[in-house]
This record gives C-alpha cells, sequence and structure tokens, in this order.
C-alpha cells in the first residue's frame, strides 16, 4: 500500500498511483444501476431523485433498468404488502452479486404506518439483507442521496480479499433466500429466520404505569 | 329527495318487493333502505332506470360485521309464590344473531341529487353468506363487491367476476371481520402500546428465556 501523504505528493507532480481495490471500488461505486421499480408512495420521492433539480446522475445512478439481471441496487421504495412480497424476493434473487439493498421509508423498514394491518409486511429485512435504510415517510430525496452516499462508502471501504470481503467474493456466501409461499392464514415463513433476528428491546412503562393504577 | 317518498314510490313500481325503512336518528339523518333479496335487482334497477330518479352513479360499497350480541333485561313477572301471586324481577337474554352488512350508496349525475344509502345483509356470519349482487345494475360496484367479499367473506350471487382482490387466493380468513386473528408476529415493535405492547413483551421474555436456558445448557 502507498502511504496516503505519499500518494498525493506524487499526484501533484503528476504520477497518479492506485490500487486494484481501489479502481475496482471506484467502479464499482460509480456506477450503481437501481432496479426500475416502486411499490407506494415513497416511489415518487425516488423518481423525484431522479429528476434535474435532485439529479441522482451525479451518481452514477441514473440508468434505472427495468430487468434485475442488469441491475445492481434495489431500492424498496414503499409498503411491502404480503401479496408483494414474494415477487420483492424472488426479483432480488434474480440480481446477479454484487448486489445492494436500500430500504426506503418507514413501510419498507417496518411496516410503517400499517404496520399492524392485515396484509402489510413488517420489514423487507425480515426475507433479505438490507445495507442501508432511510426513515421518513416519505424520506426526502436528499435523505435518497444521502443514502446514495452511505452505500458509496460502504463500497468503498470494502476488501477484495481477507476474511471481511463482501459476499459477491466470496464462493460460499450464498445471494439467494427463500421466496416465501402463500400460506392459508399468513406467508410461509413468516420470516427468514437466518437472516433476520428480532432484536431483544424490552419495553417496559406504559404497561407497569397501567397495573400500578 | 325524500326516502320515504323514494319508498312508496318503489313499492308502487316494483309489485312484492320488501322495503325497510332504516332510520337514523343522529343529526345528519341519513335514513336507509334494507332491501329483500329477492328484490334487490329488480328495484336497483328501477332506481337506475326511472325518469325521475336516474340513480345512474353507485360511489361506494362497504361492509359491515355485527357478531351475535346477546342482550340482558330485567322483567317483572307475575308468579306465584308461597299460595300468594307477587311481582318478581327476571333477568332475560335473548341473543341477537349477528350478520353482514353491505351499504351501497347511490348518485344521480344526470338529475344532481343523492345520495340514497341501500343495505342488505345476509341471514347469519357463517354459513348462509349469500346476497344477490348489484354489479349487473351499476358496473362500479365490481371491485367494490370483491372487496366485500375478500374482506368480510359475503358472496354476491350473479357476479361476474368474484375473486379476491387484496389477499392471495389460498388465503382463508376475511380480515376486516370482527373475530380475525391477525398472525402472531409481534416479535418487534419498538413504539408498541396497549395490545399490541403486551404480545411484544410476551414474545421478548419468551426470547429471553430461551437464550437464559441455551446459556445454561453450555
Ligand atoms: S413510508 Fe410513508 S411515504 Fe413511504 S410508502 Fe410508506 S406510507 Fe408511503
Amino acid at each position: 500500500m502507498v502511504d496516503e501523504e505519499l500518494k498525493n505528493e506524487m499526484s501533484k507532480q503528476g504520477i497518479v498511483t492506485t490500487t486494484l481495490q481501489e479502481l475496482y471500488n471506484w467502479g464499482r461505486r460509480s456506477s450503481l444501476w437501481p432496479l426500475n421499480f416502486g411499490l407506494a408512495c415513497c416511489a415518487i420521492e425516488m423518481i423525484a431523485t431522479t429528476m434535474a433539480r435532485y439529479d441522482m446522475a451525479r451518481f452514477g445512478a441514473e440508468v434505472f433498468r427495468p430487468s434485475p439481471r442488469q441491475a445492481d441496487l434495489m431500492i424498496v421504495a414503499g409498503t411491502v404488502t404480503k401479496k408483494m412480497a414474494p415477487q420483492v424476493v424472488r426479483l432480488y434473487n434474480q440480481m446477479p452479486e454484487p448486489k445492494y439493498v436500500i430500504a426506503m421509508g418507514a413501510c419498507a423498514i417496518s411496516g410503517g404506518p400499517f404496520k399492524q394491518g392485515y396484509n402489510v409486511l413488517k420489514g423487507i429485512d425480515r426475507y433479505f439483507p438490507v445495507d442501508i435504510y432511510i426513515p421518513g415517510c416519505p424520506p426526502r430525496p436528499e435523505a435518497l442521496l444521502d443514502a446514495f452516499m452511505s452505500l458509496q462508502k460502504m463500497i468503498d471501504a470494502q476488501q477484495l480479499t481477507g476474511p471481511n470481503r463482501p459476499r459477491h467474493l466470496n464462493a460460499d456466501a450464498k445471494s439467494e433466500f427463500i421466496v416465501p409461499k402463500f400460506g392459508e392464514h399468513d406467508l410461509e415463513p413468516a420470516q427468514n429466520s437466518t437472516v433476520w433476528k428480532a432484536p431483544l428491546v424490552q419495553i417496559s412503562g406504559t404497561e407497569t404505569d397501567k397495573s400500578a393504577k | 329527495m325524500n326516502l320515504e317518498n323514494i319508498k312508496s314510490e318503489i313499492e308502487a313500481n316494483v309489485p312484492g318487493c320488501q322495503l325497510e325503512f332504516v332510520l337514523n336518528p343522529s343529526p345528519s339523518a341519513q335514513h336507509s333502505l334494507r332491501l329483500d333479496h329477492a328484490h334487490a335487482v329488480a328495484v336497483a334497477t328501477y332506481l337506475r332506470d326511472a325518469a325521475d330518479l336516474r340513480f345512474d352513479f353507485c360511489s361506494n360499497v362497504t361492509g359491515i360485521d355485527w357478531p351475535a350480541k346477546e342482550l340482558t333485561e330485567k322483567v317483572k313477572v307475575k308468579k306465584l309464590v308461597d299460595g300468594e301471586e307477587k311481582e318478581v324481577e327476571e333477568v332475560r337474554k335473548t341473543t341477537i344473531p349477528g350478520t353482514l352488512e353491505v351499504v351501497y350508496h347511490l348518485f344521480s349525475v344526470e338529475k344532481k341529487h343523492g345520495p340514497i344509502t341501500l343495505r342488505m345483509s345476509t341471514k347469519d356470519r357463517e354459513t348462509e353468506v349469500h346476497m344477490p349482487s348489484l354489479t349487473p345494475v351499476w358496473r362500479s360496484a365490481e371491485f367494490q363487491e370483491r372487496e366485500i367479499f375478500d374482506l368480510f367473506g359475503v358472496v354476491f350471487d350473479g357476479h361476474p367476476d368474484l375473486r379476491r382482490l387484496l389477499m392471495w387466493p389460498d388465503f382463508i380468513d376475511h380480515p376486516m371481520r370482527r373475530d380475525y386473528v391477525a398472525p402472531d408476529d409481534f416479535e418487534y415493535e419498538p413504539t408498541a402500546h396497549d395490545a399490541v405492547l403486551q404480545r411484544a413483551n410476551q414474545h421478548q421474555s419468551e426470547a429471553i428465556a430461551k437464550l437464559a436456558s441455551e446459556a445454561e445448557g453450555k
């Protein structure tokens, strides 16, 4: 590895140094092609982000692909209904590695305002891994751009070798996940337990308050 | 536009129909007509086609679930107690059977009047859940009747394409019924309250107990 200061000094003299890893990550982070689909109101904000005022083309991400085979990034923009979830997982499975996921908005993160609804999935991360979460209902275009920049930083920091190398460079890591089936009462399975584990948060307070009364 | 006038007009023109005037005692006074199954389509067609009514637009169809209700009332009864006739208070229980009700809201675009409200009820909530479809009269009722079939389980006879609308075909419950039990997926509820909070905490304490037992096993 070239020392960072030395590198800067050399570039001032017209000598450009780089590493394969830097070049590789730069190439990938500068052409993130999202999959062209939206699920609810958040998608409108995503569309606004691609337009001239917010200009997502600055990030090399203006090429929304209509086919999962050509996409690198899935922006889950909107409410994932249980009826839609198998299709979303299937699209994710069809995307070639390397692939990344942004969960945009409260709905994609957790079900949002419809969390206890009979047909709403409580977060797409129950079925496949999500890289960046953007809260909001809907998140503003600036928030989506911020998510892009965070994702680019994440990609920039990825190492090509070693135990922490990303999934697409690890032949043993799987890139396909269970597509849930329509059951009689719910999706089966209701979550992919290899991907999602319920966080342990005991919420007290209101309940004890009530029993005190 | 007086509903009672409309009612007597329908009765004069659709022979044999049984209409029930359902009074709404609230200030909005939106009274409604309950139709009988046998004449529902004939009454609807009359409402749509009669020259002075012309209810050509069905703007809304929705369902209501009325579960069976138990009423208790105290009644004074005369009884023979020790050879004497006395007034005794007795508690009487009556059950009102549950039904599924469907409500239609009609407007007339041509005559610029409305709305009027029509109701229909099924016999019960379990087996006799049929009622005639009004989609052949108002096409706009098609998806809304499918939605009611999906969410309440009312079967509309005469509907051209009665399939579930929001849920998948293999789903067997009716989510908008009051006795619907949602799947128990309350593992993670960061801002829960009331009933949801209880279920979330139960899930959490089960998970913690499981962790603890696993740690002991090691
Ligand atoms: S998070 Fe809000 S804006 Fe986004 S899809 Fe859900 S309801 Fe719509």
